[in-house]
């Protein structure tokens, strides 16, 4: 048999790619739905807002009424593209902070009259850039983590490819927070971890997994709620499917929400998030003044 | 994307914010002179000459601004490494060495005391704890100081200096971000001031949550804060920064800080300001 052949050198097989990097090929497939496929698959009446009334329009960031089963509701999603044009028009989907305020805007806009919120979430990161710094990017996201803290009314975030950071995270501070099974959630992206802590960013794959920020691990982490089952391959196998499991889960949690009264809803989102992530035990004091 | 992130052994992009430290004389990066080290000791670490800010200490920064007689708090929190994160080396030598280094669990101090005749509570960031970078300790200890704010009716300062999330802590430190900001809603509801003092320099998930959250966003001159580090903007968008960029004065030309303050001055802007929203009518 053939097994028995190996050379007697040292041999030169390539690491196993980790599982976490298959996720994250999965997230970033180019044939993927994106936040405005779900957006279009699973709501009705989408009707589209436009602007932050402070400085533009972000083309990154998707704000609006719509329906969903019948009910109004608000919906957003930050914009990808497809083609090389759009994307680079989309700045590849990383929102500006005027795309951030846009969604607050929005969302704020849905809490005046009682509707649910929904945000889908696959970006990158929130743009780096000049006029992103002038505009006050920090700021936005900041603010956005804040509001969404508080708002009176339910609210379900999706991560759909990549959660990037502040700048999903400024989408993401919700009643519910899914992931898809092949998507990732990170603080950073496998790049610029690599060349951070490796200074080498051909060690992306293994950033990407000691970073652990599959929905899988993420979940086991308690740093979201629920993780939503995608079609055998991934979701852009097939995406009518997809747009199917997500719509049940959606369905079951606002119907889980929409039970609560809002002070009830109000308290469990704040205890959630107080007492998440709560990494550190309590041992001796270090400090000495 | 990359949040801006200095650590301990990486080479500084900007060598101008180095203290070149030649036994008792140090070259300020203000003025370019030569300046006796006891000078600038006995001037909070301001530069006498020309006025540039060195970098304070979590430990000066408290005692500078508290009356004798405040209180540490809040110190015995240790990072549990939730992703047993392993780059060129572990992080958890990492925290180990740095802890030694330091005498801090890691990069924050809490303290209660007095400012003038006001009570307050103060968390204050230590940049050279894994470049003041927020994992689940530092998150955890602001949200204790903004919750014996809310239970005391006390005022709370942050003072901020951090490279932004802690990447060795992965999804656990980017939830610090909505945890922080969760509570300081509360704060706001009640009524409670918060005042957030930015100092060089502030990245990141700091920025991008409770230094940019406060009732007053004020910083020291010539601060460095932003949320994407200079070198991410610039590979990005391929051209050179303008001068100046992410510094306080910038940040105060367009808009994000409510006031630049000099160091010396800090206490009494903080008490009189805190005296302002606390007054009754
Ligand atoms: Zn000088």
């Amino acid at each position: 048999m053939a097994e028995n052949t190996a050379p007697k050198s040292a041999p030169s097989v390539a690491p196993p790619v980790p599982e976490a990097w298959v996720k994250t090929e999965l997230a970033r497939h180019p044939q993927r739905p994106y936040p405005m496929d779900y957006i279009e698959a699973l709501f009705t009446d989408f009707s589209e807002i436009h602007g932050d009334r402070q400085f533009g329009d972000d083309p990154a960031m998707a704000a609006g009424m719509a329906r969903f089963h019948g009910q109004p509701v608000a919906v957003i999603g930050n914009l990808k593209g497809r083609s090389l044009k759009e994307r680079v028009a989309r700045k590849f989907g990383s929102p500006d902070p005027e795309g951030y305020r846009k969604a607050l805007r929005v969302m704020k806009f849905a809490e005046k009259y009682g509707h649910p919120i929904f945000t889908f979430i696959d970006l990158a990161g929130a743009n780096p850039g000049l006029g992103a710094e002038e505009r006050g990017q920090g700021e936005a996201i900041a603010r956005n983590l804040l509001e969404m803290s508080r708002l009176r009314v339910p609210t379900i975030a999706t991560v759909t490819g990549e959660g990037g950071s502040g700048g999903a995270l400024a989408l993401a501070v919700a009643d519910r927070v899914l992931m898809l099974e092949n998507t990732i959630y990170s603080v950073i992206s496998p790049e610029g971890c690599a060349s951070i802590m490796w200074k080498d960013a051909s060690k992306k794959q293994q950033a990407a997994a000691a970073l652990r920020y599959t929905a899988t691990d993420v979940k086991r982490l308690g740093c979201v709620d629920d993780v939503i089952d995608e079609p055998q391959g991934g979701t852009h196998n097939d995406p009518a499917l997809a747009f199917e499991m997500v719509n049940k889960k959606l369905t079951q949690h606002l119907a889980a929400l929409q039970s609560q009264s809002i002070e009830d809803l109000l308290a469990a989102r704040y205890a959630k998030f107080r007492n998440i992530a709560q990494f550190y035990t309590v041992a001796g004091v270090a400090a000495s003044a | 994307m990359t949040w801006f992130k200095r650590d301990d052994n990486e080479i500084q992009p900007n060598d101008d914010h180095e203290v070149k430290t030649e036994g008792l004389w140090v070259k300020c990066p203000g003025c370019r002179k030569t300046i006796w080290k006891a000078d600038i000791d006995a001037n909070l670490q301001v530069c006498p000459n020309c006025g540039h800010h060195f970098k304070f200490s979590a430990r000066e920064r408290i005692e500078n601004l508290l009356e004798p007689g405040f209180e540490l708090v809040d110190l015995d929190l240790v990072s549990t490494d939730p992703l047993e994160f392993t780059d060129l080396k572990p992080y958890k030598s990492r925290l180990a060495q740095t802890q030694k280094k330091t005498g801090l669990n890691d990069a924050i101090i809490n303290a209660v005391g007095r400012m003038g005749d006001l009570d307050v509570i103060l968390s204050v960031m230590e940049y050279g704890f894994i470049g003041g970078s927020m994992g689940a300790v530092v998150g955890e200890t602001i949200t204790r100081a903004a919750d014996r704010a809310l239970e005391s009716r006390r005022p709370l300062i942050v003072v901020s200096a951090s490279g932004g999330a802690r990447m060795q802590e992965g999804i656990a430190s980017l939830m610090q971000l909505a945890k922080v900001s969760s509570v300081l809603a509360k704060l706001d509801d009640a009524k409670i001031p918060y005042i957030s003092l930015i100092t060089d320099p502030t990245y990141g998930g700091v920025t991008a949550s409770f230094a940019m959250l406060g009732d007053l966003n004020i910083a020291e001159p010539g601060a460095l804060i932003g949320f994407a580090g200079p070198r991410v903007i610039e590979q990005t968008i391929r051209q050179k920064l303008p001068e100046g960029f992410q510094r306080s004065e910038f940040l105060l030309e367009h808009g994000f800080l409510d006031a630049i303050v000099e160091r010396k001055d800090l206490k009494s802007y903080l008490a009189q300001s805190l005296k302002w929203m606390t007054e009754k009518a």
